[in-house]
């Protein structure tokens, strides 16, 4: 589950990180209003307007400068009920609901400002947690990464022992701090893993973290996801996930204990397991098709998750034919075979043809049980067979 | 032979009286599996089963000598039962749970590779078949034949499609390891290929993966260089995009290195058989092997 910067930076602060200040605000009134506390409780000469959604954007699309709160206004006016491209909306974009009105913090002083940057995940290769780090703040760190590898440092953290503070004192070096910066650094750091471990966090992101003027270490920006599968511990955060983030018919699925993730193809698809789902949607294409969508349907196809499974795929108008894929184990399939006569009659008018395949625990009179209903359903056994029922079904 | 659990394999339930539990347990003894026991904490003393019940993992092991252990103990708890088991000397410890919250695994896989003679497979997964010999798993055991070729898998229902193409094509299975979906996996790909590539009855090796990680990526490299068997591979996912979970917490691309594509390029380059369609992993698993001759 993703976090909003404002959310993030939220968290952060309940574990002691300095973090720059500013207001939430759904409407302009709220974003001018939130201006001028800001302006009192900071002082800051100028405003940032920074926009809330989901994913990674370019900074200049999402980050606006108002150097007062005319500016705020105009800034906030424009952003709000903008669509925002992001790599994970795909083409059709993110509206923009709401803005997050900031402080101002590279304000010049004894020292220049300088821009870092921190992260925290998980690393699959080792199985470890891993700080990665680098000079180079304010930028996309895949380019970074890209172009420059020497400058983006690795601290993995020991599962035994845990974070120590060792750990933080080797990125402050590396980061070529100094006096006072050093030690906020280490704080902040150290602080920073606290949070991650403590709120099952799968990733925290900060970039820039920032040396102030003054030697203060403190994060500009702020991105968070946490486990999916720990939720259950932090019911705090679970509260801040935001729905209007989410694909609307992935979170009805979820509703009905359904795995479903929305594509953009053809062909939808009804299977149990997640791996022979990801499996039958590269049978569709293979066939010529392409998958609609990723449904799981778990362990037990029952008549009433076949039927939910139906409604859910077909809301979708771009969907052609439905190629349903069991493997009975434990379930067996005539069960399953007469789950989805009778949700087909439940339903009245399905449009599109739908091929089921059932294969394992008797699969054999499974294929009876559709071939003898009298519905628009062909049935297969063979894997290969569904994949040649869809090319068919397409060719129509 | 087999690699992992056979017929002597003494299995202990964790979570033996729960309803997951007590099914597959029930299964496993059908299946001719020895199961001597579970454990449930609060209900040590009582019969399950016709198996005695444990409060805990130690006190199972001193009186039923049991050297493996399944778990299906729900997520929040599965970690903490994963230490016990390595703590009281467990062998091979199966976790079949899925939802593990990831902190969790990280520490229960560290402290299990802290332990001599210690291995973890899972969590998230289906479990270890040797056919004919012992189940420790969820899977179906009627799919199965005692045979040659090994399977080494990150899914369920799709290992059961492969072990029934193996069947169907005239072949059997010398040992199943579900290695699991999650991000954490307790043995990875290559050391599953590994334990069947050592072991004198497997002649052939099916690897089936799926988008996320470097698993496979890595079992292929060595297989290259160390590999004495044919192996046949497919890599579930092709048409899953970018940053989104496919339904197990580890098939996600992150990156350019771990989609289908970038896994099965680098499994074609290191000499392994792969397959584009899952209906043909039987088939080809056939040719490979007459080949081979």
């Amino acid at each position: 589950m993703n976090l909003h910067e404002y959310q993030a930076k939220e968290v952060m602060s309940r574990f002691g990180i300095p973090v720059q200040r500013g207001k939430l605000a759904y409407t302009v009134e709220e974003a001018i209003t939130g201006a001028k506390q800001l302006q009192v409780e900071t002082n800051t000469p100028i405003f940032i307007v920074k926009a809330q959604v989901h994913g990674r954007t370019r900074q200049r699309r999402r980050h606006q400068i108002g150097k007062n709160i005319d500016e705020v206004r105009e800034k906030a006016q424009a952003m709000l009920g903008m669509t925002l491209v992001t790599k994970q909306t795909g083409e059709e974009g993110k509206l923009v609901s709401k803005v997050y009105i900031a402080e101002d913090m590279y304000i010049e002083g004894k020292s220049k400002p300088k821009e870092f940057y921190l992260s925290i995940l998980f690393d699959r290769s080792t199985s470890q947690n891993c700080i990665i780090y680098s000079t180079e703040g304010g930028m996309d760190i895949e380019e970074v990464a890209h172009e420059t590898p020497h400058l983006v440092h690795k601290e993995w953290i020991s599962p035994i022992t845990g974070f120590m503070p060792y750990n933080a004192r080797k990125i402050a070096t590396n980061l070529g701090l100094s006096g006072e910066a050093f030690k906020s650094c280490t704080k902040f750091v150290a602080n920073l893993y606290n949070a991650y471990v403590t709120t099952d966090a799968s990733m925290i992101e900060v970039n820039p973290m920032l040396k102030t003027a003054d030697d203060r270490i403190v994060a500009v920006d702020g991105k968070m996801s946490i486990d999916d599968s720990a939720l259950f511990r932090h019911p705090d955060l679970l509260a801040m996930r935001d729905l209007s983030e989410e694909n609307p018919t992935e979170v009805e699925a979820g509703r009905s204990n359904l795995n479903f993730v929305k594509l953009d193809g053809n062909v939808g698809c009804m299977v149990n397991g997640a791996g022979l789902a990801m499996a039958t949607m590269d049978i569709i294409k293979l066939a010529g098709g392409a998958p609609a969508n990723f449904l799981d349907v778990g362990g037990t196809a029952s008549a009433e998750t076949v039927e939910a499974g139906f409604r859910i795929i077909l809301k979708d108008p771009n969907v052609k034919a439905i190629l349903v894929n069991i493997f009975g184990g434990i379930v067996r399939c005539d069960r399953v075979a007469n789950g989805i006569v009778e949700a087909y009659q439940q339903m009245g008018n399905i449009k599109v043809p739908i091929i089921v395949r059932l294969q394992g625990t008797n699969a054999e009179l499974a294929k009876k049980i559709i071939d003898e209903s009298g519905l628009e359903v062909h049935s297969a056994i063979l894997l290969s067979e569904a994949a040649d029922k869809v090319q068919q079904v397409l060719a129509h | 032979m087999s690699v992992l659990v056979n017929k002597d394999s003494r299995v202990l339930v964790q979570g033996f009286t729960g309803t997951e539990g007590s099914f597959h347990a029930e299964q496993m003894i059908a299946y001719g599996t020895q199961v001597v026991g579970g454990v449930t904490p609060g209900k040590g003393g009582m019969m399950h089963l016709d198996r005695p019940v444990f409060n805990t993992v130690a006190a199972a092991v001193a009186a039923t000598q049991a050297n493996v252990s399944i778990i299906f103990v729900p997520p929040a708890f599965a970690a903490d039962a994963i230490v016990e088991a390595a703590e009281a000397g467990i062998a091979l410890i199966i976790c079949i749970t899925e939802g593990i919250p990831v902190q969790d695994m990280i520490k229960a896989k560290a402290y299990v590779k802290s332990r001599p003679n210690c291995r973890l497979i899972g969590p998230n997964c289906p479990g270890v078949i040797t056919p004919g010999e012992a189940k420790v798993g969820i899977m179906p055991g009627f799919i199965h034949r005692p045979g040659t070729i090994g399977i080494v898998s990150r899914s369920g229902t799709l290992t059961y499609e492969a072990v029934n193409q193996v069947t169907k094509a005239g072949y059997g299975q010398s040992t199943c390891i579900g290695v699991g979906g999650d991000p954490v996996n307790g043995t990875t790909t290559l050391e599953a290929i590994q334990l069947l590539m050592a072991d004198p009855n497997t002649e052939g090796i099916i690897m089936i993966g799926e988008i996320g990680g470097s698993m496979e990526a890595n079992a292929a490299y060595w297989i290259k260089e160390h590999g004495t068997k044919p192996v046949v591979g497919f890599i579930a996912g092709q048409t899953a995009p970018k940053g989104k979970r496919m339904g197990h917490a580890g098939a996600i691309v992150g990156g350019a290195d771990d989609t289908a594509e970038a896994k099965m390029k680098i499994m074609r380059e290191c000499g392994i058989y792969v397959v584009d369609s899952p209906a043909f992993i039987g088939r080809t698993m056939a040719e490979a092997l007459q080949k081979r001759g």
